[in-house]
Parts: structure tokens; sequence; C-alpha cells
């Protein structure tokens, strides 16, 4: 048994990594659903959950645990194990996406067993990185349009194919519009195409993808959340139209099997939007600012003894024991960051990568408060006649920008 | 039995299954299933031989976009369970008889070849994105976009008579 385990210490590390990321992306899951709610709440001049647990933190559990325990009923004349596998492939195809999602440069400032240990799971080398993604992104249509299908009723099938048709339609302006970066970069790997962005280390934010590749990054963004069926795109499951789209007839944990991939989709492609426009874990300052390095502790010690100072005075009495405790945790890590050098290095690449992260979950959910819906002519209009034509434009501008450095050595 | 091994047999077995079930399965919904467990099972071996760029091309347009058609084509025209005429299944014994044909040849030409038979690890040229490229847009640019004319031409025609029927 111990021969086995240090003969395969890579694989156990692996398998490890996959656990912890998979309990960390659900709690983010779960997390993002409160965060949605309160945003969205107070765009609307609401306060949002706020019942469960303080400031309504303990809203994701209940409803987990709701989900759990809700009838789970199958329409007559389903088919059955279309009807299963439709939401198991939903959540599998989005959870797998994450895992070619490097988080950090560097590994961890301290060995496990000899081995260095690298934030994300597949290897560095994975030259096929973006392309692997949307190969997994590809077969994510199967779990909408099968759900549609599957459930026999009226309002999931034309949800489905409602669905699918959108999602196909954009994952050519999608693909088309990640070109322009591939270009710039020379590589699908994902590391290569961050550290592609670096060329200029004194240039910080003005390096990134993003100011020469702006019309790529607007047809990406708008692809992906088309991709992801959220506002403006969310059409399979106009309310208004079609009762809730392709998972109408679906309930209980099935259904939140479904939601739970949506949000992961949404973790995704904020990812690809910060590591592939935004510099991913680069810092937006000059490299030689190393006073930025404490920015991590200059956010998270104030943000921490403010949780704290509102928890003391927290109406309810699990409140005023919880809140300080969470405030001292985050107060710690900051103080944590300053102290330890190495872990100080280490945060650098991962905070402006979450940074970023957030910042686009936060536009997903912004856009979701502020955007109506499109008719669906004009979804399909917007797709075939404006994207793709603008990402094709954008793949020859940059081809010709780059030949004609090559031909006269500007640089 | 090596890790490569077993998860080579594994995505065999798979693509096996996957390619009978589709021929036994009787709702076309099913079969379009099994057709896509076999194209991932095949870009598993494709990645088993280190063939990275060919695995995900493979799921990306066979699996992703062919046979996304080919559920929607299903799902739109609403087709059920198929029917069996007395033509189709007479169609079943010269079926069968080439099934056998078929199975007799690839097995003559497996003892031919004897020992030489093994599986081939992809390098250089064929397994990395570049090679591909310089391949396609370096030696055969021209077959290539030929290829490329010919489906643009495809799919002029599939419009030009889409906007006949309506008018």
């Amino acid at each position: 048994m111990r021969a086995l385990l240090s003969a395969n210490v890579g694989l156990v590390i692996t398998i490890i990594k996959i656990a912890l990321l998979l309990f960390i992306v659900l709690t983010v899951n779960a997390y993002l659903t409160w965060f949605e709610r309160k945003v969205v709440a107070h765009i609307q001049s609401r306060w949002g959950p706020h019942r469960v647990g303080p400031h309504g933190l303990l809203q994701p559990l209940a409803d987990g645990v709701k989900f759990l325990f809700k009838e789970d009923p199958t329409p007559a004349g389903a088919d059955k194990f279309v009807y299963f596998l439709a939401p198991l492939l939903a959540l599998a195809l989005a959870l797998t996406s994450i895992a070619i999602i490097p988080f950090g440069p560097d590994p961890l400032p301290w060995k496990v067993l000899g081995h260095e240990i690298y934030l994300g799971i597949a290897p560095l080398n994975l030259n096929t990185g973006i392309l692997a993604l949307f190969a997994i992104t590809a077969l994510g249509v199967y779990g909408v349009a099968l759900a549609g299908w599957s459930s026999n009723s009226k309002y999931p099938l034309l949800g489905g194919l409602r669905s699918s048709a959108q999602m196909v339609s954009y994952e050519l302006a999608l693909t088309m519009s990640v070109v322009g970066v591939l270009l710039m970069a020379g590589s699908f790997n994902l590391r290569d195409i961050i550290n592609a962005q670096a060329r200029h280390p004194q240039w910080g934010i003005l390096g990134w993808n993003v100011w020469p590749q702006i019309l790529g990054f607007f047809c990406f963004f708008t692809a992906a959340v088309a991709e992801t069926n959220r506002v403006p795109f969310d059409l399979p499951e106009a309310e208004s139209e079609l009762v809730a789209g392709f998972h109408t007839e679906y309930a209980s944990f099935k259904f939140a099997m479904f939601f739970i991939a949506e949000y992961t989709s949404m973790i995704t492609v904020s990812c690809l939007c910060a590591i592939m426009f935004f510099g991913g874990w680069l810092s937006p300052f000059p490299a030689s600012w190393t006073l930025t390095h404490y920015l991590p502790s200059v956010i998270l010690i104030p943000f921490g003894l403010w949780v704290i100072m509102d928890g003391v005075r927290y109406e309810t009495v699990f409140g005023r024991l919880v809140l300080p405790g969470v405030g001292s945790v985050i107060a710690a890590l900051g103080l944590a960051f300053i102290v330890l050098p190495s872990v100080n290095e280490f945060i650098q690449g991962p905070f402006w990568l979450l940074s970023k992260i957030l910042t686009f979950l936060f536009v997903y959910v912004w856009m979701r408060g502020t955007l109506p819906r499109f008719r669906y002519d004009q979804l399909m209009a917007f797709g075939w006649k404006l994207l793709l034509p603008i990402s094709i434009v954008n793949v020859i501008l940059t081809s010709f920008v780059i030949l004609a450095k090559m031909q006269w050595g500007a640089k | 039995m090596t890790a490569p091994l077993i998860v080579f047999f594994v995505l065999a077995a798979l693509a096996v299954i996957g390619a009978i079930s589709l021929i036994l399965q009787k709702h076309p919904i099913h079969s379009a299933l099994s057709l896509i467990v076999v194209m991932v099972a095949l870009a598993g071996l494709y990645l088993l031989m280190g063939a990275e760029f060919v695995a995900a091309v493979q799921i990306i347009v066979y699996g992703g976009a062919i046979m996304v058609l080919f559920v929607f084509v299903i799902m739109l025209l609403n087709a059920g369970v198929e029917e069996h005429t007395s033509i189709s299944k007479i169609a079943g014994a010269p079926g069968l008889l080439l099934v056998v044909a078929l199975a007799a040849f690839v097995a003559a030409t497996l003892a031919k070849s004897g020992a030489s038979v093994q599986a081939a690890t992809q390098t250089g040229a064929l397994s990395s994105t570049k090679g591909i490229s310089e391949m396609v847009f370096k030696d055969f640019v021209y077959p290539f976009e030929l290829t490329s004319f010919l489906i643009l031409v495809a799919i002029l025609g599939a419009t030009v008579l889409a906007q006949r029927e309506k008018g």
C-alpha cells in the first residue's frame, strides 16, 4: 500500500486537488447566488436575502437543503434515461471545464512530498489549453438540448431547441474572437497566453491583450454570455414565453444541477476573460512598483476590521458571534500576507486573478440587473450579422499587424 | 498491465459498445447519443497516442458541431421510434453478409502484417498544432483551399434551395 502510494504521489496529489477545487467551486457557486441576489436587490432598491443568518449569509445553505428534500417527480412519458442524463451531463461538463484554468504562476512556497504544487489541475504544458476548453463547452449544448427533449413537454422542447440554436450560433463568434489573442501569443496554452501579455513588464495594465484586442474582447464576452444563457441572452428560459424553458419539468436536485452548471460556467467565462484579455495573474501596475505587493493586505485588513465592527453591533446574537469571527479570520489573513514574505510573493498572482474574476462576475450580475432580454430574431441577427463579421475582421486586422511587424521588424 | 493500456481498453470498449448500441437502439436520439459516445471515446484514443490537437478537434467538430446538428434535426422533426417496414427487415440479410465480409477483410489484413501491428505514438509533425498547421497551410494549401471552396458552394446551394421553397 505504502509503495503504491509513493509511486503514484502525483496522481494522489491531483485527486486531492480535484476534490479541493470541487469543494471551492461549489461553495463559490452557492455564495454567487447570494451575491447575485444581494446585488440585484440593491440595484432595484431592495434588501435581498437577510433573514437566514447574518446578512442572509446562510441563505445558500437553506436553498441547498430545500433542493435536497423537495419532491422529485418525473413527468409522465419522459424518456427516463435521457431525463436523468441531461442534468448530470450539464453539471459534469461545466465542472470539468474549470480544470483547464491555471490559477497562479508559481508553485506553492513549500513542497509536498517532494512535489511542487501548482494552482490548477491541468498539467503546465497542456498545449491545447483553450482548445480543450472549447471541446468541453462544445459538448455542453447536449445538457440543455436533451433536457428540453426528454421532458416530453412543449415548453421545454421549445426552450431546448432555441438554446441549441443559440449556442451553436454563438460558438462560432466565440471561437473566432479568441483567434486574435492566440495569434499574439503564438500558443494555445493558457500560461503562455498570460506570459505573452507580460512582454513589457513596465507597461503594467497597458500591456494587456484587451487594448490591441478590444474588438475581440467585445465579441468574446458577448458570445460567452450568450453561451452561458445569461441575461440578456437567456431566451432558452424566457419565463414570459416558455415558463422556464428547458428546465421547466425539472425539480429538486436535478434543477439544482442545472443551476450549479450555469453558475460554474459563469465562473469559467470570467476566468477566461481575465486570462485572455486582462493579463490573468499579472498586476496592473508596472513590475518595478514593489509597494503594490501589500495591496492584498491593504484591502483585506480594513475589510476584516469593518466586518468585526459591523458584527459587534449586529441585531441577532448569532450574528454578533459569527461576524466578528469571520472578520478576524479575514484580518488575520491580511496580516499574514505582510508578515510572511514567501506567502506575500506567492499570493500576488492568485490575488490579481481572483480580483479580475470577481470583477467579471459582478459585471455578469450587473448586466442581469440592467439589461432587458433580446427578442429571438434580434438574437440571431446579432450573432450572425454583427458578432461573427466583427470577429473575422478582428482576425484579419491582427494577422496584418503581426505580418507587418515581422516584415519591417517594428517593435 | 500499464495504465495507458488499461485506459486504451476502456476507451476501445466504450467505442465498440457505443457503435453496437448505435445500431441496436430503437429511438433516433438514443442512436445519436451512442454516436457521441463513439466520437468522444475516439478522441480519448487520439489523446492516448499523443495527438492532443486532433483529439480536441475531434470533440469540437464531430462531438460538438456535427452531432449537435443531428440531435437538433431529430428534435425538430420530433422523430419517434423507428418503424420496421418489410424492406428494412429484408435489408438485414445482405447487411449481415457485408459485416462478415468486412470482418474477414480486417482480420486478413491483420493476420498478414502479423506482429508489426502496434499502437504508434504520433510525435513531431502530426501531433503538434504547429506541425499540422504547417502541413495544412504550407504543403497542402491548394487542396485545403479547394475543400473550403467546395464547402462554401454546398452552403450556398443549401441557401438557394431553402429560399426557393419559401418564394
